[in-house]
């Protein structure tokens, strides 16, 4: 049958390995037909050409002038994002081998109202811009928002527990995001064969029954329909034709990044992933260059030329919102490598292409590179991403053996930070995090907030003894958990019905298959808090010190030397492994919106120094107010054993009930991996490749001295590129509040003498 | 090979463990530093340990057993590293533990600065002993001339030169190290002899340059003992590369390959 194909193979297919790709919608047969394995060094890579250091020039020097603006440059406020609904724009057009901006400027930031029209209007206010009046009107009186449908369902319990902040960061005024699209789809097929494809799974859904389900996917599908057009003529409008399949590398390049920017048009979402891209160009590369049309310094521009556009992304955000996600990410995650089903390594000379734009183009957070490492990668891709590692605290690591047999296929993506989704047939509804270190203190406090001192959870019996009695303690955590789970996927499930029906991400839905399996992401933070406490109570003889009111305010432990997560002790750890599968069992006991499936994350983002904030005391020591640790971290201070002890208790918990992600920040000094570059390389592999042999899932890897943080803090001028990596994401340091700053300071960097 | 024969386990004197060693042999490596020094050398950055006889009292198996569970770090070079203190003056333990890691597969390097070192016996054939169940030696040689050894360290440098000699005489393999101080070894004559010597022996697998630092400052603090380098601030980035020309440091290169 193949050969048959191939008799027929149309010009822009020409070169490739038939296979089933070619009859059905199959981007991974194509990958896995037409991998590029590569085992060598960086050796071939080239420079950046005069046009992107010159583009390059630009767009840091209104990087400048944005950061100086105090953060947003123009925004728009009476035209209502759309696919089509801005002019082309550009940053000077003759240069640019890969076009395409969200607006019609570079860095203008779009209006984008159907989250919540307050939410997009507090953002421009508070950037200094006016509220359109007309846009006003339409999005309250008129037209109906996310924001408004979930408020409208919310029980006071829901809006009682997010405004006391044991449930925060939901996406109830902002698009979800958290979506990975199979973006090289418009490159291999073109839209209109993609706009038949819809066509076809449209006719065969339902069997005439019009059920809810029926009819909410004919009219989703119908609308995907339209974006996949809409795309066309967006494409139409910067002169291509994406009608049909791409016929050249550059072609590809530019199809992919078309479908990306019609996310990004369309979405504010939190994550905006590119998804795995990278062998798909690789393949179209190759064939350019044994075409010999290109040259490897034409294929390096452009992957710089997208990676730059990567880069130029915005979305205009509030306050509130900032400070939980600093530094203005979206979490344009690009997923690099892994390994195929088949045992194949999927190193190609693309992903150094890809590593080797933070050399051409400097450091900076976007996109969100993440390795899907394994120790079967090759040497000479491991040294190299370690020695960018090294130099520009950019990368994060995850462990692909775990996620490609947990998700059963080597076709996924990291959507936002850390969370894989497979690609073609999967989605996941996004849903922040719960506070695990709040429930601790409610069921002390039988329900009472810590800080807020109103009843806020069921008014079961607190603990009222002076010393906190571990069996009692544990007998009463239990239902309180209980309850913080119902309420908290309840929540989610009234956010996610709402999204589907006001703010549908047709573009990114366009681009999977029509069925599809769904993931109902849930997520803890103040985990590190919620161990090393509840071993406390176990093991530390914990007193409790109350305000006139009665409420525990603070602990102390006789015996200071009880055992902490982060020092490979079973005795913590096991603690930890217990909470998280008890937390998810407690979830998955309820309904989940669109038969979705549970999965929780210990990842927190920044979100760690807003969490804590609105946290009391804790029993482990912890004061209120300070930040939690971040992710998965152990708290600051817990570690006594250093580095990989630290890492392999982060590395017991099990990814089976965490397969949202499992998150570990790791600073360390440059000192301490070595002595020389080629050491610190030897080292960060070998300490990657451990990590990942004891079923760790993933690390943020930063390379630097403490005191570089703080010349950095006093003098920002001088260091306007210096990027760190914080839970799941990467950001200018310079762009991160001064409460941030200090908490990326005070974090554990591994030293040795 | 003759091992003990009472049923009594040998106790190693232990000060501290670091899980993530990485400048202490090939590799990512487990080290562990055992409790107890002679000398005094001036610039050490480790005055807790000097004290013999104090530590935590463990035995082989039982590091051995924290040892394994980082095993997947260490790579196809790393392993254990005991450094000390002086770890020598345990040698007893450092046979015992280092058998036992051999016989697991596990690579294992020695840190010592030589001075116990004697061809007395039975001293002499426990040192044997050792050195077949070693893969490498980090061996530090403080100074050349051994006046200024003696003066800086309160030992003069016989031993250590004996048993380097011994080392490169027998096959064993050295990472051979400097530590380099303003106003105590940082003179380019004794550089230069330094250099010359080295170039005399077989073995030597690494020569490095350690440019002195003031972190150990705190310690002495706390342990209320007088810093002796008061006022000596960590070389220039110019004089160590001279050093290391000196050294010609770049002509060792066995340890990227072994």
């Amino acid at each position: 049958m193949k050969q048959m194909e191939k008799t027929a193979t149309p010009s822009y297919w020409e070169g490739f390995v038939g296979g089933d790709w070619q009859t059905t919608i199959n981007v991974r047969d194509f990958i896995e037909k037409n991998l590029n394995q590569y085992e060598g060094d960086e050796s071939f890579l080239a420079g950046p050409t005069a046009a992107t250091t010159k583009l390059n020039d630009e767009v840091l020097a209104l990087k400048k002038q944005e950061r100086e603006a105090g953060g947003v440059l123009d925004a728009d406020n009476n035209v209502v994002s759309t696919i089509t609904s801005h002019k082309p724009g550009y940053i000077e057009k003759d240069l640019e081998t890969i076009v395409g901006l969200q607006t019609d400027k570079p860095l203008k930031r779009a209006f984008m109202p159907f989250g919540g029209i307050r939410m997009a209007e507090d953002a421009l206010k508070a950037y200094g811009f006016d509220v359109d009046a007309e846009q006003h009107k339409i999005f309250t009186e008129d037209r109906k928002t996310h924001n408004q449908g979930v408020f409208d369902a919310y029980t006071p319990e829901m809006r009682k527990c997010r405004h006391y902040k044991i449930i925060t960061g939901l996406p109830d005024a902002y698009a979800r995001g958290r979506l990975v699209s199979d973006f090289p789809r418009i490159a291999l097929y073109g839209i209109d064969r993609l706009m038949a494809a819809k066509a076809h799974d449209f006719e065969n859904i339902g069997d005439g029954e019009m059920t809810d389900d029926v009819i909410r996917l004919r009219e989703e599908v119908q609308e995907q329909y339209r974006a996949l057009n809409d795309i066309k003529k967006m494409a139409a409008s910067y002169g291509f034709d994406l009608s049909r399949p791409a016929e050249n590398a550059q072609e590809a390049i530019q199809w992919i990044y078309f479908g990306y920017l019609a996310a990004v048009k369309t979405q504010n979402g939190a994550a905006m992933s590119v998804g795995r891209i990278d062998t798909v160009i690789d393949a179209y590369i190759n064939r350019d260059l044994k075409r010999g049309t290109i040259t490897e310094e034409q294929a390096q521009e452009y992957i710089d030329h997208m990676v730059m556009k990567l880069r130029m992304v915005r979305f205009i955000r509030t306050e509130d919102y900032n400070s939980l996600f600093s530094g203005d990410p979206i979490w344009a995650t690009l997923s690099l490598c892994g390994m195929g089903i088949d045992g194949r390594h999927h190193v190609t000379k693309t992903a150094f292409r890809f590593l080797k734009t933070l050399d051409n183009m400097g450091a900076a957070p976007e996109p969100n590179i993440t390795l899907l490492w394994s120790d079967r990668l090759p040497e000479g891709f491991k040294r190299y991403a370690t020695e960018v590692s090294i130099k520009s605290s950019t990368i994060q690591y995850e462990n692909d053996d775990l996620m490609r047999n947990e998700w059963g296929t080597d076709y996924y993506g990291i959507a936002c930070c850390v969370s894989a989704q497979p690609i073609a047939t999967g989605m996941q509804f996004f849903g922040a995090r719960a506070n695990l270190a709040k429930v601790i203190l409610y069921t002390i406090n039988g329900g009472v907030d810590e800080l807020g001192k109103a009843q806020v959870g069921p008014a079961y019996e607190g603990i009222t003894s002076d010393y906190i009695d571990y069996d009692e303690f544990m007998k009463k955590l239990s239902p309180m958990m209980d309850w913080l789970a119902d309420v908290y996927v309840n929540s989610l499930n009234a956010i996610h019905y709402m999204h589907d029906k006001y703010y549908y991400e047709a573009a990114q839905m366009a681009l999977k298959n029509t069925d599809l399996d769904r993931t109902f992401a849930t997520g803890i933070s103040g985990f590190s808090h919620a161990v090393d406490s509840i071993s406390a109570i176990k093991y530390g003889h914990v007193k409790v010190i109350r305000d006139e009111n009665g409420i525990a305010v603070d602990f102390t432990a006789d015996n200071d030397d009880y055992p902490r997560y982060g020092n490979n002790d079973d005795r913590a750890d096991d603690i930890a492994k217990w909470l998280v599968q008890a937390f998810f069992e407690k979830m998955n006991k309820h309904h989940l919106y669109r038969g979705a499936k549970l999965s929780t994350s210990i990842l927190t983002i920044t979100s760690n120094v807003v969490y804590g904030k609105n946290t009391g005391t804790t029993p482990n020591g912890r004061k209120a107010g300070e930040p939690f640790s971040p992710g998965a971290n152990p708290a600051y201070g817990a570690e006594k054993n250093g580095a990989l002890a630290s890492l392999l208790s982060t590395a017991k918990l099990p990814y089976h009930y965490a397969r949202d992600g499992i998150s570990n920040t790791f600073g360390v000094t440059p000192n301490t991996l070595g002595h020389d570059d080629e050491a610190r390389k030897d080292t960060l592999v070998n300490m990657v490749d451990g990590y990942i042999e004891n079923n760790g899932m993933h690390l943020n890897i930063n390379v630097f001295n403490r005191d570089t943080l703080i010349d950095a803090q006093q003098h920002p001028e001088e260091y306007p590129t210096l990027t760190v990596r914080v839970s799941g994401y990467c950001v200018y340091f310079a762009d991160l509040t001064k409460e941030q700053q200090d908490d990326v300071i005070s974090r554990t960097y591994f030293e040795t003498m | 090979m003759v091992l003990a024969t009472t049923t009594k386990p040998v106790m190693g004197y232990v000060h501290s463990i670091e899980t993530f060693g990485s400048v202490d042999g090939p590799g990512i490596r487990y080290v562990i530093f055992l409790q107890g020094c002679r000398m005094r050398c001036e610039f050490c950055h480790n005055p807790d340990t000097w004290n013999i006889g104090t530590g935590d009292e463990m035995t082989s198996d039982e590091i051995l057993a924290d040892a394994i569970k980082y095993r997947a770090f260490w790579g196809k070079r790393g392993g254990i590293t005991c450094s000390g203190g002086e770890s020598l003056l345990q040698i007893d333990f450092l046979i015992d533990l280092f058998t036992k890691a051999k016989a697991e597969g596990i690579n294992t390097c020695l840190d010592t600065c030589g001075q116990p070192f004697t061809y007395k016996e039975p001293w002499f054939s426990k040192f044997k002993q050792l050195m077949a169940v070693t893969d490498v030696s980090l061996v530090d040689i403080k100074q050349i001339d051994t006046d200024r050894h003696k003066r800086l360290t309160g030992f003069n440098n016989e031993t250590v030169l004996a048993m380097i000699q011994y080392m490169s005489d027998n096959g064993h393999h050295m990472w051979i190290r400097h530590v380099l101080v303003p106003e105590r070894t940082d003179y380019d004559e004794n550089l230069r002899d330094l250099g010359h010597y080295i170039k005399t022996l077989n073995n030597v697998d690494k020569v490095e340059i350690l440019p002195y630092h003031t972190m150990g400052v705190v310690k002495y603090e706390t342990l209320g003992i007088d810093y002796p380098l008061k006022g000596i601030e960590p070389p220039t980035h110019d004089r160590v590369v001279n050093a290391e020309n000196l050294l010609q440091v770049e002509d060792y290169q066995g340890w990227r390959t072994r």
